[in-house]
């Protein structure tokens, strides 16, 4: 059996690492996107525009998505929800915007397998650019969902587009 | 108060501010030594053996519908049918009561304030009878008026369906006064006790309510025991709501006749180890009292309030009326979405609730999308409250300079 310090030590321990992650996760680049983002408004012309919503929690976005042949020309969004969701969707669109349709689909599965802990290669998680800022949210079971939604709606687009 | 949470073991282990009394509470030592008991000395199939054994679990099982009874007052144990929990007796009377009586125009009255569990069932009742779902609204102090009650619940109204306590303001809706009037108007009422029996006392003959629904889990009972009361002469004329072993009397090839009250509406093997620890957790209740939790909450809650008010950038959803609060304070830090708010009180062990707490339609009423939500309970103290101030300071330091 396990000693009683033991487990509270173990409980300290997780509880120091949380509010590691924490501070990690809600650093000045996630809450400015989140807060303040550029990249929230009305895209005009846009050839895609995907909902994505998480019931649970009430986070929802319109992602839009303006196409030059294979280029992703111009993404925007609106919405809202926690700050990793709406900051998640914000920063997507600053590591997507300018890539082409085969390397976003690349990007967009190894943020997710980032966040599933399944990609933890340094020189594939460059891809990311500041998008590697939500790599903690992979400690934080509870926010997921909120990271991923983002990500989630635009793997949909892609998947429209044929 | 700290003597309290010495019997709540969750509570001694970690030390954790746990403000979600709401969602479910802790078990005391109590409860789960019951349990423990009942599978080292007692297991067997209640109403199914010839044996000792099965004798000793059928009385124990019994014995427990008995206690409830008195606990609530009932006039006859057979009022008294085990469920899952507070969801599936309302599933129960939706199906068994709702599909059967209702026609064409009739009306199912219930509030704006109703857990999905009290109101989905509702939807599913109007759409198969072809009947109306009103809604009762409440006003700027987030309370249904009397004028609110009269001009909702009208003569078509066959189904009152009202929550007891809301689960997201703390409202204690005055459900003795909403039954004589829709009586009078000839319905039948449902009353959700869900958030009020863990903290005050329920007589369902003063109150008069038809039926009268609650979960064991948010009463210090183990999860998965749940209680449907019913008056007698009501839940007699009602078909069963699952059918299966021990619900009948004779089995044919093609027809079978039901058992009396109350094993009609409990078919299959029963949950007797929740039943156990109900019966546990209603002991325990009458040892501390009543009156002594009320005194206990009363405090925290008021002090809760207080401190909490104190906060200029927080929004409270809550009456200000305090004879009609009991138990949950819903609330937002200004511009800060709610599960940002509960990750961070989180790291410092302050756990709250965040979201839409299954009230989605009280959610688009108040135009809000979520809320945080800190319930309490007889082992709460003062000083949770303080580490939850604590924490929702430091929560705020964090996005202050970003909200705009």
């Amino acid at each position: 059996m396990l000693n009683k310090n033991l487990i509270l030590n173990l409980i300290l321990i997780r509880k120091d690492k949380v509010m590691e992650d924490l501070t990690d996760v809600y650093n000045e680049l996630i809450m400015e996107h989140s807060m303040n983002s550029y990249n929230k408004k009305k895209l005009e012309n846009a050839d895609y525009s995907e909902q994505g919503h998480n019931p649970n929690c009430g986070d929802e976005i319109t992602l839009e998505l303006k196409l030059n042949g294979d280029i992703i020309e111009d993404m925007a969004f609106l919405g809202h929800g926690c700050a990793i969701s709406q900051a998640s969707t914000s920063i997507m669109i600053d590591t997507l915007k300018g890539k082409k349709i085969s390397e976003a689909k690349e990007i967009i599965k190894t943020f997710i397998d980032m966040i599933k802990r399944e990609e933890t290669n340094e020189e594939n998680l460059k891809k990311l650019e500041d998008a590697i800022a939500f790599r903690n949210v992979s400690n934080m079971p509870a926010r997921v969902k909120c990271a991923l939604l983002a990500w989630h709606t635009m793997e949909d687009i892609l998947k429209k587009h044929k | 108060m700290e003597q309290i949470k010495k019997d709540f073991p969750i509570l001694n282990n970690d030390k954790i501010v746990y403000l979600d009394s709401g969602a479910t509470t802790q078990k005391p030592t109590k409860v789960i030594n019951e349990v423990k008991k009942f599978y080292e000395n007692y297991n067997a199939n209640p109403h199914r053996g010839a044996y000792t054994l099965s004798i000793n679990a059928t009385e124990i099982y019994e014995n427990t519908r008995c206690k409830i009874a008195n606990f609530i007052n009932a006039k006859y144990k057979e009022e008294i049918i085990f469920s899952k929990n507070a969801t599936e007796s309302l599933n129960l009377i939706a199906y068994s009561y709702g599909m059967e009586n209702l026609k064409k125009d009739d009306e199912i009255v219930i509030s704006i304030m109703e857990h999905h569990s009290n109101l989905v069932p509702w939807q599913k009742v109007a759409k198969h009878t072809n009947s109306k779902l009103n809604y009762m609204y409440i006003n700027e102090n987030f309370e249904i008026s009397d004028e609110e009650i009269k001009e909702k619940i009208t003569d078509k109204t066959k189904i009152v369906a009202i929550t007891h306590v809301s689960n997201v303001l703390g409202t204690v809706n005055n459900v003795e006064k909403i039954i004589k009037y829709a009586h009078k108007k000839g319905a039948i009422v449902v009353v959700d006790a869900s958030q009020s029996i863990p903290h005050m006392k329920i007589d369902v003959q003063k109150q008069d309510a038809d039926f009268l629904v609650f979960s064991g889990h948010k009463m210090l009972a183990p999860l998965g025991i749940g209680v449907l009361y019913g008056k007698k002469e009501i839940l007699n004329k009602m078909n069963p709501f699952l059918m299966g072993g021990d619900m009948i009397e004779y089995v044919y090839e093609q027809k079978t006749t039901f058992a009396p009250l109350p094993n009609k509406f409990e078919a299959g093997t029963q949950n007797v180890e929740g039943v156990v620890g109900l019966g546990a957790a209603i002991d325990y209740i009458e040892e501390i009292g009543y009156d002594n939790i009320q005194k206990i909450e009363e405090e925290v809650v008021s002090y809760a309030i207080e401190e909490l008010s104190k906060l200029d950038y927080l929004d409270l959803y809550l009456t200000p009326n305090k004879e009609n609060h009991l138990g949950v304070i819903s609330f937002n830090i200004k511009g800060v979405h709610p599960h940002d708010v509960a990750s961070i009180l989180d790291s410092k062990g302050v756990c709250v609730r965040s979201g839409n707490h299954c009230a989605q339609p009280l959610m688009r009423f108040l135009k809000i999308d979520s809320t945080c939500r800190a319930s309490f309970y007889l082992y709460n103290t003062k000083e949770d409250v303080d580490k939850l101030v604590l924490a929702l300071n430091e929560a705020y330091n964090m996005f202050k300079k970003y909200i705009k």
